[in-house]
């Protein structure tokens, strides 16, 4: 049995968080009703390095697309995953072979062994949880649409 | 980049009353303020065109206009989303503006709901009328019967809705067996919690998918506001193939998927991007920060509610002059078992009884009341009461008067936090009233006899 929570740990995302500059995200669509493509977006837009992994496409959100994480050519600090969680394991392997600082498996990719491999390999992992969503509530704007950060803090906040 | 991290935000469960004072706040980034700042404006600058796109295709959260987001409004939605253990919240101008945005989002013409039968008396008419008009079909079912919700189901059914203490009869909803049976059927319930608030009972725990609130009541808590909030749990499955309102490529919204695209804020997204869009009824700033200054004392309040509720109810049940008090608390109660499940620390402060005298026995009561406020509302710190034979339900006979569970001496309370002492001499006045005007001391019936007889028969005599 596989416990997501165990990869949850708000302090270990805030500093995955803070931590990385560069993104691949794996499975990204050129689709832009899908969820992967408003995450990119999202991203994009706030500052990080996005590199598309996705065979299929060429270019998507206007950066080059790579068949696999092992043929993108600059340091990932980040791999961010949009797969069917059959997937991981095997993705895994090339996030420890790269060298990635962390592994994000979005809600659903679950995968223990895939969890396993990159743990050992000395990647971090944070799995079942939206790298949206987790930027949006401690560094973003969640909260202005109303959605249950579960933030208490009376640490005046920054400029947004 | 160490800086920010030396205050990172550790994993911990804060309690309810630290929450009721801080949730969905931080101290406003660009003055300090430590109160809620009042955003009492209808738009909002964009950076640039680019923003604005992104915050109008929801890729981005940023505020547009008043009537969809609002920052005041939001720290009041996400404190009772928090409260309440959901994904978020969207709040209304009122309590039935709330439920019917709720409905609305998840309902299209030729659904059917399913409904307890024990509401308050504006949502009975909402459900009656305004599904009607949405060509929605409607079954009533009694609350108490776990085999009536179950036997109502069609194939069209899209929701189970209930109150967690009935207005005014008190009935208390068995929320796990409701939701049980509403998942079996993979529906969702949608549970009004105006009456518990979430100090008292969080559906949600016991499984409710949709929780809705007059904020009107305990949670504005001062009698000052109209206001209504939506929270949904986050966890019903949209894509179940019941819902294709939800689900289906949106053509409200430029074909966008809300539940696979936003997954478990999917439905609140909906909520507010559509429903609230279209049908307009948003809260306004100021009244969300009287709801925000409520929050703040609600486990206060609340627990003064309930112990002088329980005090007000124990006088009643031993009076003389007054009959069939409704209070769940009451150890006799039927609903007593259901109480200590759910609302452990207290029924809330809202019931009726019978008093003597029938239709001119209520009305002198309250003739004789100085301190508690004859009025239309509850949930207000000021003792509230109301004779609903010669107000709501004035146009009703006596015969219609019992069909609608009310006598024609039913009196309904909201007790306040003011010396519960004061509140008993004022009702002893009143009995006092009632006793000279109908001479009804003498023939009242003592014990406990039902709604129907005790009225019945003082009448008569
Ligand atoms: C239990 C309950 N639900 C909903 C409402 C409707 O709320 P509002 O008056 O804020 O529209 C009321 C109002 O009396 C109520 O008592």
């Amino acid at each position: 049995m596989t416990d997501p929570e165990r990869y949850q740990d708000p302090l270990t995302i805030q500093r995955v968080l803070h931590a990385t500059k560069t993104i691949a995200i794996v499975g990204l669509s050129n689709n832009e009703l899908r969820a992967s493509y408003f995450v990119g977006y999202y991203l994009k837009r706030h500052g990080y390095r996005v590199i598309p992994v996705n065979p299929r496409e060429k270019e998507i959100l206007g950066e080059t697309s790579y068949p696999s994480l092992l043929d993108v050519p600059v340091p990932v600090d980040l791999v961010n995953v949009f797969r069917a969680p059959d997937a991981l394991p095997a993705i895994a392997r090339e996030a420890v072979e790269i060298k990635a600082g962390a592994l994000w498996c979005q809600f659903g990719v679950i995968n223990e062994e895939g969890a396993r491999i990159a743990e050992t390999g000395g990647v971090t992992v944070i799995m079942d949880r939206c790298l949206k969503i987790e930027h949006a509530r401690y560094v973003g704007r969640m909260h202005w649409l109303g959605f249950n950060t579960r933030r208490i803090t009376s640490v005046r906040a920054g400029l947004q | 980049m160490t800086d920010k991290l030396s205050r990172a935000e550790q994993a911990r469960e804060f309690g309810f009353e630290t929450r009721q004072l801080h949730a969905g706040q931080r101290p406003d980034p660009n003055t300090g303020a430590r109160a809620v700042p009042i955003f009492q404006t209808t738009s909002y600058v964009f950076e640039d065109p680019e923003s604005a796109a992104a915050y109008f295709n929801l890729q981005e959260y940023g505020n547009t206009y008043s009537r969809i987001m609002n920052p005041t409004v939001a720290v009041f939605e996400e404190r009772v989303a928090n409260l309440e253990g959901g994904a978020g919240a969207v709040a209304f101008a009122s309590g039935i503006a709330a439920q019917a945005a709720a409905l609305f989002t998840l309902l299209q013409p030729g659904d059917h709901v399913v409904s307890s039968s024990a509401l308050y008396g504006g949502t009975v008419n909402q459900l009656k009328h305004l599904l009607r008009k949405m060509s929605v079909e409607l079954t009533w079912v009694d609350p108490d019967d776990p085999g009536a919700w179950r036997e109502a189901v069609r194939p069209n059914t899209k929701a189970f809705f209930g109150e967690t203490i009935g207005n005014p009869s008190g009935n208390v909803l068995d929320i796990e067996t409701v939701a049980a049976i509403a998942h079996e059927h993979e529906l969702p319930l949608i549970v009004d919690n105006t009456f518990a608030t979430p100090y008292l009972c969080r559906p949600i725990e016991w499984g409710a998918d949709i929780v809705i609130h007059s904020a009107t009541k305990f949670i504005g808590g001062h009698g000052t506001s109209i206001g209504g909030v939506v929270v949904e749990a986050g966890t019903f499955d949209w894509s179940n193939g019941r819902f294709p309102v939800v689900a289906d490529a949106s053509p409200a919204y430029h074909g966008l998927r809300f539940h696979e695209t936003f997954g478990m804020y999917g439905y609140l997204m909906k909520l507010r991007a559509e429903t609230l869009r279209d049908l307009g009824g948003a809260l306004s700033p100021f009244n969300a920060f009287l709801f925000l200054q409520g929050l703040e004392t609600l486990s206060l309040r609340m627990d003064r509610h309930v112990e002088n509720a329980r005090a007000v109810a124990a006088f009643l049940d031993s009076h003389e002059l007054a009959s069939n008090v409704t209070y769940p608390g009451l150890p006799g109660n039927k609903y007593r078992p259901l109480v200590d499940k759910y609302l452990p620390r207290g029924a809330g402060a809202v019931f009726s009884f019978d008093c003597a005298g029938g239709r001119a026995g209520g009305q002198g009561l309250i003739g004789g009341l100085t301190l508690w406020s004859h009025l239309a509302n509850v949930g207000d710190a000021k003792s509230l009461v109301i004779h609903p034979a010669s107000t709501t339900h004035r146009q009703l006979g006596d015969e219609e008067l019992r069909a609608a569970g009310v006598g024609p001496g039913t009196v309904r309370l909201s007790v306040g936090t003011e010396s519960v002492e004061d509140l008993i001499w004022d009702l002893e006045q009143g009995f006092a009233r009632v006793a000279a005007t109908t001479g009804a001391a003498s023939d009242a019936p003592s014990g406990a006899p039902s709604a129907a007889k005790g009225g019945e028969k003082v009448e008569t005599a």
